[in-house]
C-alpha cells in the first residue's frame, strides 16, 4: 500500500481545505484578485474547491488604474470562463471622493492606497473574510502569516499579538466590523505556483513570458514603458526582451530580463535565480519594515 | 518529490537563528537581495559578523529585541525533499506560538548549548512535542566548537537528555552533534568528530520516514461542505466536500454517518470532474452516496464497523495559551474538526510541572503556558478519537466567548 501524495498534492489539499473552511465559516467572504499568478492560482483552486457549483463567493479587483492593459483584459475573460461575479473597486475612484490622496514625485505608486479602496470595499459590501494569494515565502513579514489572519475594525493587522493557529483548526470567530483575511497558498513558494501552473494547464497574461517592451532603468528596477511613469533627467527607454515576475502596479513591478517563453523555461528561470521576486519591486525597496508597515495598515 | 514540515526550538541563544541560517545558506536557499539587505542592516548595527537571524525575523519589534516572537516560516529544497520549516520562539513567553508552529510537523529539531546541557526550556519544548505527538525528534548538540568537539561532553549531554525524555513517549529521538556556525555535521559530515557515527543533520531530514505516521485504518470524514450547483443540469447532485482525516475511502464502500447513524454507499469520490479510486489522508476530496440522507458540516461520515466516539464528556490535555486564566466551570466555545459546540469546564484534574513532569494537584488554576488535564462537557457530542491514534479527529481549540481569541489547545485522551 502506498498512500503517498506529493508535495503538489499536499499543498493542493490543503489550500482546498482552507478555501472551503472560509466558505463555511464566513456570511460574505470574498476572492481577491489582481490578474497574477497567485490570484490565478487561488481562482482556479477555489474552482476545484466547490466543483461542479460556481464559486460560492464573488471575485473583487483592487484596481489601481495603473495596471497593464493586458492584465485587465486577461482578468475580464478569465472570470467570465469562470462564471464567476467579479467587482471592481477603484483607487481612481477612491481618489476622486477625496478618500485617498496620489503620493507626490516622480514615481507616485498606488500601492499603498490600495489599502484605502480596499478597506472602503470590504466596508461597503460587509465583506468578512477575504481570500488572498500572498504566500509566506514572499517576504519576511509574510513569513509570520497565519492562514486565518484576524484584522480589527480598522483593517489592522497585529503581528505581535496573533491568534494562534493549531493543527488546521481555524479560529474564525469575530466581532461586528472586524474581518479575516485567509491565504490558503501560504506554504507554496514561487517554484511551487508554476509548477502548479504547468501542471494544470492554466492559463497566464502573457506579461509572464518573454517578449520585447520598453524599459527604463531606475535605482535597479526595470520600469516598463507607460503613462503612469515620467521620466527623470538622463534617464530613456531602451528596448529589452522582459518578463515580469509578479504583475502589479505598472509603476512599481519591475520587469527581468528574459528569454523565457513558456512555462517550463521559466521554472528553470526561477531554479536557478538568486533573486526574490519581490526584489524586482520598487515598493518593498522603500524601507526594510514596508511590508509589515503597509500591512499593518491593512494591505493585502 | 515529497514534503516534510519540521520544527526547530531551542532556548534563547542556543544557536537557533545560526542553524537555520546554515541550513538555508548551504542549500542555497537564501536570495541575493535577502543577504544584500541583511548585510545592510548587520552593517548599520555595526555587527562584526552577518547575523543570519535578520533572515528569520520578519518583524520589526523581533528585530529591535533581537528575539523571536511569533513563528515565521521557511521554505527549501534539496533533490530529495522540499521542506516547511516553522522557526518557532525560544521565549517561554511566546510559548504558545512555539505550540501554533509546532502542531502540523512530522518532526521537530531540538537545539541545546553542549556547554549547557539541558535546560529547563529544552524540557518545556521537548514535552510539548511529546505531548502533540510528534513521532520524530533530533536533538541538536550545537556549539561543540565550544567544547573542542569533545565527545565525552556529548555523550554527557545525551545522558541527561536520555534520562529526562526517557519519561516521554517520542518514538523516534536522534542525537547529532553540531557546530552551526562552523558547519560541523550540518550539510556537511564534520572533520573534527571522527567519533560521530551518525549522518549529518540535512541528510538524517532527507531520508527520515515519515509516511506511516499519518492513520490510514481508521476511515474518517468530517463533512465540511456540501455542494449542491444551482445550474439546470446538476440540479440532483449532491456531494459532500472535505478531507480525509483518516482511513482510506473507495467507491461501493458502506458508510454510516454520525450522528445520525444513516447508512449508505459511496456512489463516488469526486475531484474536479474526476472519479477517484480512493481517497485516503489527507487528500480534499468531494463524497457522493446512494442514497440522499440528511448531512450537514460538522457531520462524520465513517466505516459501520469502525466508528469514532461520540460523547459529551471529554477529558483533555491542554496547553493555555491566554493572559487570561482558566475560569473553573467557565463556558467556551470549542471547535474540533468541522464541527462547533460550546463547553464547559467541569473539572481541572492535575497541572503538569515541565521540568519534573509531575502531577501538580494542589494548584490548579491554569495561566498562560500552562499545561495540565481538564475535563469538559459539550453542548453537542463530539465525534472524535483519542488524540495519540488521530490528530485530526482528536484535537480541538476552545475559544473565549467575549474576545474570540484562541485560548487553548486540547488534545483528547
Ligand atoms: N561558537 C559557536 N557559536 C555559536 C554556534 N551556534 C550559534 N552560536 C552563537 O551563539 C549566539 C546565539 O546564536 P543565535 O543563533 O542567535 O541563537 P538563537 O537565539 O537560538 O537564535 C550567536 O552569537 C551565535 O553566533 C556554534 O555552533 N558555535
Amino acid at each position: 500500500m502506498d498512500y503517498r501524495l506529493s508535495h503538489l498534492q499536499q499543498l493542493e489539499a490543503e489550500a482546498i481545505y482552507v478555501i472551503r473552511e472560509t466558505a463555511a465559516q464566513f456570511e460574505r467572504p470574498v476572492l481577491l484578485f489582481s490578474g497574477g499568478k497567485d490570484s490565478i492560482t487561488m481562482a482556479h483552486l477555489a474552482r476545484k474547491a466547490f466543483y461542479p457549483a460556481k464559486l460560492p463567493f464573488p471575485m473583487m479587483h483592487v484596481d489601481t488604474g495603473h495596471n497593464f492593459p493586458e492584465t485587465i483584459e486577461f482578468r475580464d475573460k478569465f472570470v467570465a470562463d469562470m462564471g464567476a461575479r467579479l467587482i471592481v473597486a477603484s483607487v481612481q475612484e477612491s481618489i476622486d471622493k477625496g478618500r485617498a490622496m496620489e503620493e507626490k514625485g516622480p514615481n507616485p505608486s498606488r500601492n499603498g492606497l490600495q489599502s484605502i479602496t480596499l478597506l472602503d470595499a470590504i466596508e461597503e459590501y460587509k465583506f468578512d473574510g477575504c481570500l488572498g494569494g500572498a504566500r509566506r515565502d514572499e517576504e519576511k513579514a509574510r513569513a509570520k502569516e497565519r492562514f486565518f489572519s484576524h484584522r480589527d475594525e480598522f483593517g489592522q493587522w497585529e503581528p505581535k499579538n496573533q491568534r494562534p493557529e493549531l493543527w488546521d483548526i481555524y479560529n474564525g470567530f469575530l466581532h461586528k466590523g472586524e474581518n479575516f483575511r485567509i491565504f490558503p497558498i501560504s506554504n507554496w513558494t514561487e517554484l511551487d505556483v508554476w509548477m502548479y501552473l504547468e501542471q494544470e494547464k492554466v492559463p497566464l497574461p502573457n506579461l509572464y513570458f518573454a517578449h520585447k517592451r520598453k524599459v527604463v532603468n531606475r535605482d535597479g528596477v526595470l520600469l516598463a514603458e507607460s503613462p503612469f511613469i515620467t521620466l527623470m533627467n538622463g534617464e530613456e527607454y531602451e528596448e529589452k526582451t522582459v518578463r515580469f515576475r509578479t504583475i502589479g502596479d505598472a509603476t512599481c513591478t519591475g520587469a527581468v530580463l528574459s528569454e523565457a517563453g513558456d512555462i517550463p523555461t521559466i521554472i528553470e528561470e526561477v531554479a536557478a535565480t538568486r533573486q526574490t521576486e519581490r526584489g524586482a519591486r520598487a515598493d518593498d525597496k522603500r524601507s526594510e519594515s514596508a511590508m509589515e508597515d503597509r500591512k499593518k495598515a491593512g494591505y493585502f | 518529490m515529497d514534503l516534510l514540515r519540521f520544527s526547530t526550538a531551542g532556548s534563547v541563544d542556543d544557536g537557533k537563528s545560526t542553524l537555520i541560517g546554515r541550513l538555508l545558506y548551504d542549500t542555497k536557499s537564501i536570495f541575493e537581495d535577502q543577504l544584500e539587505s541583511i548585510e545592510q542592516t548587520s552593517e548599520r548595527r555595526g555587527d562584526d559578523y552577518l547575523d543570519l537571524a535578520l533572515l528569520t525575523d520578519g518583524l520589526k519589534a523581533e528585530r529591535e529585541q533581537g528575539i523571536t516572537i511569533d513563528v515565521a516560516y521557511r521554505y527549501f529544497a534539496t533533490p530529495r525533499r522540499k521542506f516547511i520549516l516553522a522557526d518557532t520562539p525560544g521565549h517561554i513567553q511566546y510559548t504558545r506560538n512555539m505550540v501554533t508552529g509546532a502542531s502540523t510537523v512530522n518532526l521537530a529539531i531540538i537545539l541545546i548549548d553542549a556547554r549547557n546541557g539541558v535546560v529547563e526550556q529544552t524540557r518545556r519544548h521537548s514535552f510539548i512535542s511529546s505531548l502533540l505527538q510528534i513521532k520524530h525528534l533530533i536533538v541538536c548538540v550545537n556549539k561543540m566548537d565550544l567544547v573542542d568537539y569533545s565527545e565525552e561532553q556529548y555523550n554527557k549531554v545525551v545522558e541527561e537528555y536520555e534520562q529526562f525524555s526517557s519519561k516521554l513517549k517520542i518514538p523516534d529521538i536522534r542525537y547529532i552533534p553540531i557546530s552551526a556556525l562552523k558547519g560541523d555535521n550540518v550539510v556537511n559530515e564534520s572533520e573534527h568528530m571522527p567519533w560521530f557515527q551518525g549522518s549529518p543533520l540535512l541528510y538524517t531530514l532527507e531520508t527520515v520516514h515519515v509516511d506511516n505516521d499519518y492513520n490510514h485504518v481508521d476511515s474518517r470524514f468530517p463533512v465540511q461542505y456540501v455542494i449542491r450547483p444551482q445550474s439546470d443540469s446538476k440540479t440532483d447532485y449532491r456531494g459532500y466536500a472535505g478531507r480525509v482525516s483518516g482511513g482510506v475511502f473507495k467507491p461501493g464502500d458502506d458508510i454510516m454517518v454520525l450522528p445520525s447513524g444513516f447508512t449508505s454507499k459511496i456512489k463516488s469520490l469526486d475531484f474536479f470532474g474526476e472519479e477517484l479510486e480512493e481517497a485516503y489522508t489527507p487528500m480534499s476530496v468531494t463524497m457522493t452516496l446512494e442514497d440522499e440522507i440528511d448531512i450537514s458540516r460538522g457531520d462524520m461520515i465513517v466505516k459501520p464497523e469502525n466508528q469514532s466516539t461520540m460523547g459529551q464528556d471529554i477529558e483533555l490535555m491542554i496547553c493555555w495559551m491566554n493572559e487570561k486564566k482558566l475560569v473553573p466551570r467557565g463556558k467556551y466555545r470549542l471547535r474540533h474538526t468541522t464541527r462547533d459546540a460550546r463547553c464547559i469546564v467541569k473539572d481541572v484534574r492535575y497541572k503538569v510541572d515541565v521540568n519534573t513532569l509531575h502531577r501538580v494537584e494542589d494548584d490548579k488554576s491554569m495561566g498562560l503556558n500552562d499545561i495540565g488535564r481538564i475535563l469538559i462537557r459539550t453542548t453537542v457530542p463530539l465525534l472524535h478519537d483519542s488524540y495519540a491514534r488521530n490528530r485530526a479527529t482528536g484535537s480541538v481549540i476552545l475559544v473565549d466567548e467575549f474576545t474570540n481569541e484562541t485560548v487553548a489547545a486540547g488534545m483528547i485522551i
